[in-house]
C-alpha cells in the first residue's frame, strides 16, 4: 500500500483555484520530489496535505483519507511539515520549539530518544538550547525547523524548499543530514524545491507540476536526464 | 512623612488589582491580539457571584473558588460561542462585540441583584502585625493574592506542557498547528484563564469599591494602563505596570495636596485621578508604545 495516495487533488484561496488534478503516490521508504516553477502549486500541494487550504479530491495517508482533516488531526497521524519559511516560534527558545514539537506524544521515554537523535543529526542544536530561537541564523533555523518535524516521529516528512536563502555549503549539509535521517530514522519524505538539481540529487523519484497540474513523473535519474526538464529547470 | 507612606502603601493595595485586571487584559491580548472591554464588567460580574453564595451562606473561601471555576467556563463560552464565528471579522466588529458584552453584563448584574450598592465583607482576618499603621489586613491581602496568582501563572506558563503549547500558540499558530497543537482551544483556554484572574480582582476590590454594576468602569482604566506601561504582551510587566500605576494615582494627588497646603494653589487632587490614568496611557502610548518591560520581539532575516 502507498503510504501517500493524491488523487484528483484540487486546492483552492478563496475564490482563486490553484491546483487543478494533481496526481501523484509515495511509496513507504523512499524520498520524493515535486518540481516546478514559481506558482506551479508545489507549496499548495503540500499544504493541502497537511490541511491548511480548501482542497477537494482524494488525499490518503497509510490508505486512510485525510482530505478536509483538520491539520492538527493529520499531524497526530504522524506527518512532520517542515513549512515554507522556517515556521519558528522566534520568542520561544531553542529547547521549547523542540518540546512543543513533541507536545502531542504521550511516550516521553521516546521523546527523550528523538530529542537525542535530533542532536546527533544537528550538534549545534544541543550548544543553543537556552538561545531565542528567533537569534539563530537562517541555516540553524532550517535544522530547528527539521528537528521539529522529527520530534513528531513522523511517518512522513514534507519539506517545503529547505534550502531557500542559505550558503551553498550549508544547504550541502542539511541534505546530507536528511539522507541519512530518511536512512537511518525511515522517515519517507516528500521534497519541494525550487533547486532542481540537487532535489533531483537526493530524491528517488520526481513529479513535475506546472500550473496547478502534474505533467511528468518517474525516477528521479530519469527525470534528471530528460531533455525538456534540463532546459527548463536545471539550465543546461 | 507618615502621610507619604501611607500613600504609597494604599497604593500598592489599589495596584494589586489594577495588576490582577492588567494580567487579565494581558492574557486575552497575548493570545487573540484583542483587547477585551468587557474585562472589567465580567470581573464585576463574577463578584456578585461571590456574594451571591455569600448570601446563600456559603463560606468565602468555598464561594471564590466555585466562582473562579464559573467564570473560567463562562470565558470559554464567550470565546467559543461569540468570537469562534467572528474568526476573520475586522478588528472594529470585535471592538462592537467587546462593547455589547460589557453593556450585556452589566444590564444582567443589574437585573438580577440591582442598582443599589452592596457592602461586602473582606475575607482577610483582621490580625495585628508590624506595619499595620500602614497596610489594613485587606491591603495585605489584595497583595499576597496578587503575588501568589502572578507565580502560579508564571509556573503554568514556564513549567507545563500546555502552558509551553498555549505560549507557542499565541506566537506562531499556523507553526503550533503543524505540532498538532490545537490552537483554538488555546485561545479559549486564554479566555478561560483571564475571566478566572478577573473573578479573583473583582472580588478582592469589591470591599473597597463595594459592590455594584458600575464598581469596575474606572479599575478597568487603571488595569488598562497597567498593563500597558508593563508592555501589553509581557504577564510580569503588566502586573509590575499595575503596581506602579496604584502608586502614582496616589503620590501625584498627595503631592498634589502638598502643593496646595504650601501654596493655596489648587493643581491636582483626588478629583483628578482618573485623568493621571489616561495621562499615563497617552504617554505611554506617544514615547514607548512597546512599554517598559514589553519585549520586542528579535528577528533575523
Amino acid at each position: 500500500m502507498p503510504l501517500l495516495e493524491v488523487e484528483g487533488l484540487k486546492a483552492f484561496y478563496g475564490q482563486t483555484q490553484a491546483l487543478y488534478d494533481v496526481n501523484f503516490s509515495l511509496e513507504p521508504g523512499g524520498i520524493t520530489t515535486l518540481l516546478g516553477a514559481n506558482g506551479a502549486g508545489k507549496t499548495t500541494t503540500l499544504r493541502a496535505i497537511c490541511g491548511m487550504v480548501r482542497a477537494a479530491g482524494t488525499i490518503k495517508f497509510e490508505g486512510q483519507p485525510i482530505t478536509g482533516k483538520a491539520t492538527e488531526d493529520i499531524v497526530r497521524l504522524r506527518v512532520g511539515h517542515v513549512p515554507e519559511g522556517r515556521g519558528t516560534f522566534t520568542n520561544l527558545s531553542v529547547e521549547e520549539n523542540l518540546r512543543v514539537a513533541a507536545y502531542t506524544r504521550k511516550d516521553q521515554a521516546a521523546v527523550a530518544r528523538d530529542l537525542d537523535m535530533v542532536f546527533e543529526y544537528f550538534p549545534l542544536l544541543k550548544q543553543r538550547l537556552g538561545q531565542q530561537a528567533g537569534t539563530l541564523s537562517g541555516g540553524e533555523q532550517q535544522m530547528l525547523a527539521i528537528s521539529r518535524a522529527l520530534m513528531l516521529s513522523p511517518r512522513l516528512m514534507l519539506l517545503d524548499e529547505p534550502s531557500f536563502g542559505l550558503a551553498p555549503m550549508i544547504v550541502q549539509e542539511i541534505f546530507r543530514i536528511m539522507r541519512r535521517i530518511n536512512a537511518e530514522a525511515k522517515v519517507s519524505m516528500l521534497l519541494v524545491e525550487q533547486n532542481a538539481a540537487l532535489a533531483l540529487d537526493l530524491a528517488d523519484h520526481a513529479y513535475v507540476l506546472e500550473t496547478g497540474r502534474v505533467v511528468m513523473s518517474g525516477k528521479a535519474s530519469v527525470v534528471k536526464n530528460d531533455e525538456a526538464i534540463r532546459k527548463s529547470y536545471l539550465g543546461y | 512623612m507618615e502621610q507619604l507612606i501611607q500613600q504609597v502603601a494604599a497604593g500598592l493595595a489599589n495596584g494589586a488589582i489594577y495588576a490582577c485586571l492588567a494580567l487579565a487584559l494581558v492574557m486575552i491580548f497575548v493570545s487573540t491580539d484583542h483587547i477585551n472591554f468587557a474585562q472589567g464588567n465580567l470581573a464585576m460580574f463574577s463578584a456578585y457571584l461571590v456574594w451571591q453564595f455569600l448570601q446563600w451562606g456559603l463560606n468565602f473561601w468555598l464561594a471564590l473558588p466555585i466562582v473562579v471555576v464559573i467564570s473560567f467556563i463562562i470565558g470559554v463560552a464567550i470565546e467559543r460561542f461569540i468570537l469562534r464565528p467572528l474568526h476573520d471579522a475586522p478588528v472594529l466588529s470585535i471592538v462592537v462585540v467587546f462593547i455589547g458584552l460589557l453593556t450585556i453584563f452589566f444590564s444582567l448584574a443589574g437585573a438580577i441583584w440591582g442598582h443599589t450598592i452592596n457592602a461586602f465583607p473582606s475575607p482577610f482576618p483582621k490580625f495585628n502585625f508590624p506595619g499595620a499603621a500602614y497596610f489594613g489586613p485587606h491591603q495585605i491581602g489584595m497583595i499576597l493574592t496578587t503575588i501568589v496568582l502572578l507565580l502560579l501563572l508564571f509556573a503554568f506558563f514556564r513549567f507545563t506542557p500546555l502552558g509551553l503549547a498555549m505560549r507557542a500558540a499565541a506566537q506562531n499558530p499556523a507553526s503550533a498547528r503543524l505540532a498538532g497543537v490545537r490552537v483554538d482551544w488555546m485561545l479559549a483556554l486564554g479566555w478561560g484563564l483571564a475571566a478566572a484572574i478577573g473573578a479573583v480582582a473583582g472580588t478582592l476590590v469589591a470591599p473597597v469599591v463595594y459592590l455594584e454594576p458600575n464598581m469596575m468602569a474606572s479599575i478597568l482604566l487603571y488595569g488598562f494602563a497597567g498593563a500597558l506601561i508593563g508592555g501589553i504582551s509581557s504577564p510580569g510587566g503588566a502586573v509590575a505596570g499595575g503596581f506602579i500605576v496604584g502608586v502614582l494615582e496616589n503620590l501625584i494627588s498627595y503631592f498634589g495636596d502638598v502643593v496646595q497646603n504650601l501654596t493655596g494653589l489648587y493643581i491636582i487632587g483626588n478629583g483628578e485621578k482618573l485623568s493621571v490614568a489616561l495621562l499615563i496611557v497617552i504617554t505611554v502610548l506617544t514615547l514607548k508604545p512597546a512599554g517598559l518591560f514589553g519585549r520586542v520581539s528579535v528577528k533575523r532575516v
